[in-house]
Order: structure tokens, then C-alpha cells, then sequence
């Protein structure tokens, strides 16, 4: 079986068979990694060049040890050190990297786009890190993993995705491909952080109560407020969001079920999700760090197999 | 069609396989067996099934390895991998391995790397079904051997509705 795609740009793109593939192969990189030997030779004969035009420490480290960990040959990049703040533009650092006999670019950018873009201009496979608002894909892939693992399916799972909707990527990924795979999803948070049509858009249900949405689910998926992406006032304090949407131990012991509580990274503490809940029993959260190796490395594999066809 | 081995012929070649491990080890503490995915996964399962009725009590160690991620030819195809299933330490053990054909010997070639990302084996033995010796590609022998047979390149030996016939 191969995947219907050479490029991963987002959820959007796959099938459910893809999805499944890339779930099923991660298990068996899941495997490798307990092994005395945490490493396979499958890409021995690949360059990746790791592209982060953004910040981040998860998703590169993350990308960075699943390369190593199938023996590809790895380069990094990092915008603010090299000659993208002299001016040169994307597509031109790319062809002139891939000059130097690359295969495979993982690439992160503020600009929602910028994989597809490449992806039409440059012959290399191109894995999305996150762009923009748009989409994370390996995290969707990492998160529905998670879940799987946690519960044992994702059919008829009832998701709920908590805070910033309208700026995360990690929230899209996640509706694309929970409702592919047959989940239920609601989407919860103030108003102002919610798109107005996305319960047209995409079938999810909408709630601006959070006690009811985690009455409601079986896992909660709490993501950060993403002040960096908000250029307006969209709700009046931290201290505020806290109390109205913020993740407390006394809300959850007041449930009569126990919610499995996921959070892409990095906490803000004491504002999407208290201390005492990040760190307990029922969350999830370094798991998700954990089979995000395994996870990327599934995805690197599946797509490192047309190489340099077209160069 | 050619039919290899008859149902009744596989069964006699399992046991006798079985037969010979149980004498080649009954004196030895440390075996562990190790199936080749998928059809040396299958067949393992039934020689170990038959050595376990030979040994009594003594409780076999079976497990199954793929090779996917090993082989030497990955950049043509890429495959998806079977499950992998080493649920005990090889270290300092003898491992049999067990594969239904041994043809070009790459497939053990990539079973023996896998092998040793896992530990230090005292010795590595390889049991086979079928023998398809002359096209060997790699100095690669096997110890116990079901059946030795001629055949030409492209020829495929498989196991079809419980026999093993030549197509």
C-alpha cells in the first residue's frame, strides 16, 4: 500500500486509507523506539533539510530525531541566522539548498502557503511543520495516534477542541482528520476566538460552554492562546479566559467521567490549563511529545520512497 | 502448476523440522525461535507448535521479525511493514531463524541486521522449508532444511491452500 499523495501539506489532501497507513506504520515505529537500537536504516541514502522560518522546539526536535532515528542525513535551518534576513526569498533558499542534492523538505512558516507553494515549484518532497493558520498535519497525525492508543479508536470518539480555534493550525489539522476517520467533534471557546461559519464549514459542533463540552467528550484536546497571532482584542484579560475557559482540577473532579486532556504544547500554565491538570493522571500530554517520533518518522518513510524521480 | 510439497508432505516436513531442532537442542537451556514475516511467521508458528509437543513442559520463546525497514532494496518500493514482535532478550541466547524459502539469502542477510539492533546472540542458526539453493546472492546457508529444490530465477514457490506448489 502507498500513500495517494508525495507531499504531506495537510490532512486536507489525505484519505482515510492514508491516514490509516500512516497510523499503522507509526505502531511499528513505535516499536523501533524501545529497541536497544532506537534506529533502521530505511533512509540511509536521504538528505532532509529541515526549513523553520518560525519558532519552535517540539516539532523540530521531533522531526530532527525521527530523521536520525531512520538514518537520513539531516541539515537545519533556521530563518533568523541565515540569509533570509539579508532578503532573499523563499523559493530561491530552497533551490539554492536543493542544489546541494537534497531530498526532502520539512518546512515551517508563518505564511499559510508556503509548503503548497513550494510544493508546485520545487521537484523534493515537501512535509508541512505547520504553516501559518492553515494546518499542522504531523500534529493532527500525532494527537488522532495518541487517542487511538489511549482508547483503541477513533470512530465514534467524541473529541472536543478547547481556546484559540480561529488561530490555531493544530485545531484544523484535528477537524480535518477526525471527522475523516468518523469522530465527533465540538469546537469551544469565546466567540471571538471561534469562526463564525465553521460549524457549516466543517460539520463540528459549536459551544461557548465548557463545563458542557466536557460533560460531553471523551478527550479534550486544549490549545494555547496564541497571543502572537491575535493583532486585535479578542477577549479582555488572561485572568478572564482563565476563569471561563481554563482547565481546573476542581472543574474535572466535578464530572462524572474521567476526560483524557491533550495539549499540542507549549502550556501556558494557569491560562488554557492549570498546573495540577497538565500534570496528572488523565493527561496525555507527553505521550503526544513521545509518539510524535514515531509518527514523523511513519510519515518521512511512506513519503521518502519516489525520490529524486523528477530530479 | 507444480505442486511441491502436498498438504500431507508439508505436515511431515514441519515435523521432521521440528524432530530435528528438538534433537540438534535438547540439551541447550538458551533457544529462542524467530519467524520471518509473514510466511516465516506462519510456518515458525507451526514448527514451534510441533517442538512444543516434543519438548513437554518446557515452555518454547517464539517470536516474529520483519524486515521492512531493513531491506536492501527499499528505495524501489516502499513497503508497509508487518508486525514486529521480539517479546524477550536474544542477548547471549541461540536464536533459530525461521523463513518458509531461503532463495537469494538478502532476506536474511536483512533478518540478521534487524537481529542484532536487538542484542548479542551466542549463535544464529536459519531452519527453512524450501531450498532454492542454486540462486544464492549472499554466502548464506541454511542449518536445517525442509526440502532442497531445483528451480529457474523466475520461478515463485508458494504456499497455495495448504500446500506448497511451484508457479
Amino acid at each position: 500500500m502507498q500513500l495517494s499523495t508525495r507531499h504531506l501539506l495537510g490532512i486536507k489532501d489525505l484519505t482515510p486509507d492514508d491516514i490509516s497507513l500512516i497510523l499503522s506504520t507509526a505502531e511499528q515505529f513505535k516499536e523501533v523506539l524501545q529497541r536497544p537500537v532506537k534506529k533502521v536504516p530505511s533512509l540511509r541514502e536521504v538528505t532532509i533539510v529541515n526549513l523553520f522560518y518560525e519558532n519552535s522546539t517540539r516539532t523540530r526536535f521531533s522531526f530532527e530525531l525521527a530523521e536520525k532515528r531512520l538514518s537520513a542525513d539531516t541539515i537545519n535551518f533556521a530563518s533568523s541566522t541565515s540569509s533570509a534576513s539579508k532578503g532573499e526569498t523563499l523559493l530561491d533558499t530552497v533551490n539554492n539548498i536543493l542544489s546541494m542534492k537534497v531530498d526532502m523538505v520539512v518546512i515551517r512558516h508563518s505564511a499559510s502557503g508556503a509548503p503548497h507553494f513550494l510544493a508546485q515549484h520545487i521537484p523534493a518532497a515537501i512535509i508541512n511543520a505547520g504553516d501559518g493558520i492553515n494546518e499542522h498535519p504531523t500534529q493532527g497525525l500525532l494527537d488522532a495516534f495518541s487517542i487511538k492508543e489511549k482508547t483503541g479508536k477513533l470512530k465514534g470518539n467524541k473529541v472536543a477542541i478547547i481556546g484559540d480555534i480561529m488561530h490555531s493550525r493544530v485545531a484544523l489539522s484535528n477537524i480535518y482528520l477526525l471527522k475523516k476517520m468518523g469522530a465527533e467533534v465540538t469546537v469551544c471557546g469565546p466567540p471571538t476566538l471561534l469562526p463564525k461559519y465553521i460549524s457549516s464549514a466543517l460539520g463540528v459542533n459549536v459551544s461557548y460552554n465548557l463545563r458542557e463540552t466536557l460533560e460531553w467528550c471523551d478527550v479534550a484536546n486544549v490549545l494555547r492562546i496564541q497571543l502572537e497571532r491575535q493583532n486585535q482584542v479578542l477577549f479582555s484579560s488572561l485572568r478572564e479566559y482563565n476563569l471561563a475557559y481554563g482547565i481546573s482540577r476542581k472543574l474535572l473532579d466535578g464530572l462524572n467521567k474521567e476526560v483524557v486532556i491533550m495539549h499540542p504544547g507549549p502550556i501556558n500554565r494557569g491560562v488554557e490549563l492549570d498546573s495540577d491538570v497538565a500534570d496528572s493522571k488523565q493527561s496525555i500530554i507527553l505521550q503526544q511529545v513521545e509518539n510524535g517520533v514515531a509518527v514523523r518518522m511513519a510519515v518521512l518513510y511512506l513519503l521518502s520512497g519516489r525520490k529524486s524521480q523528477e530530479h | 502448476m507444480q505442486v511441491l510439497l502436498s498438504a500431507k508432505e508439508l505436515n511431515e516436513a514441519i515435523s521432521n523440522l521440528a524432530a530435528a531442532l528438538y534433537k540438534a537442542h535438547r540439551n541447550d537451556d538458551e533457544v529462542v525461535y524467530v519467524g520471518i514475516q509473514q510466511g516465516g511467521a506462519v510456518l515458525g508458528a507451526n514448527i514451534v507448535a510441533a517442538l512444543q509437543k516434543l519438548e513437554g513442559s518446557k515452555q518454547i520463546q517464539y517470536g516474529q521479525l520483519d524486515i521492512t525497514f531493513y531491506r536492501d532494496d527499499i528505495r524501489n518500493e516502499i513497503l508497509t511493514p508487518d508486525t514486529m514482535n521480539l517479546p524477550f532478550s536474544i542477548e547471549n541466547k541461540i536464536v533459530v531463524l525461521i523463513d518458509d524459502v531461503l532463495f537469494t539469502g538478502r532476506t536474511i542477510k536483512a533478518a540478521l541486521d534487524v537481529l542484532l539492533d536487538y542484542g548479542r546472540p551466542a549463535k544464529v542458526e536459519l531452519c527453512v522449508l524450501i531450498d532454492r539453493k542454486e540462486h544464492r546472492q549472499f554466502p548464506i546457508q541454511a542449518d536445517h532444511v525442509g526440502k532442497t529444490i531445483e528451480t529457474t530465477k523466475t520461478d515463485k514457490v508458494k504456499l497455495v491452500n495448504g500446500e506448497v506448489v511451484l508457479l
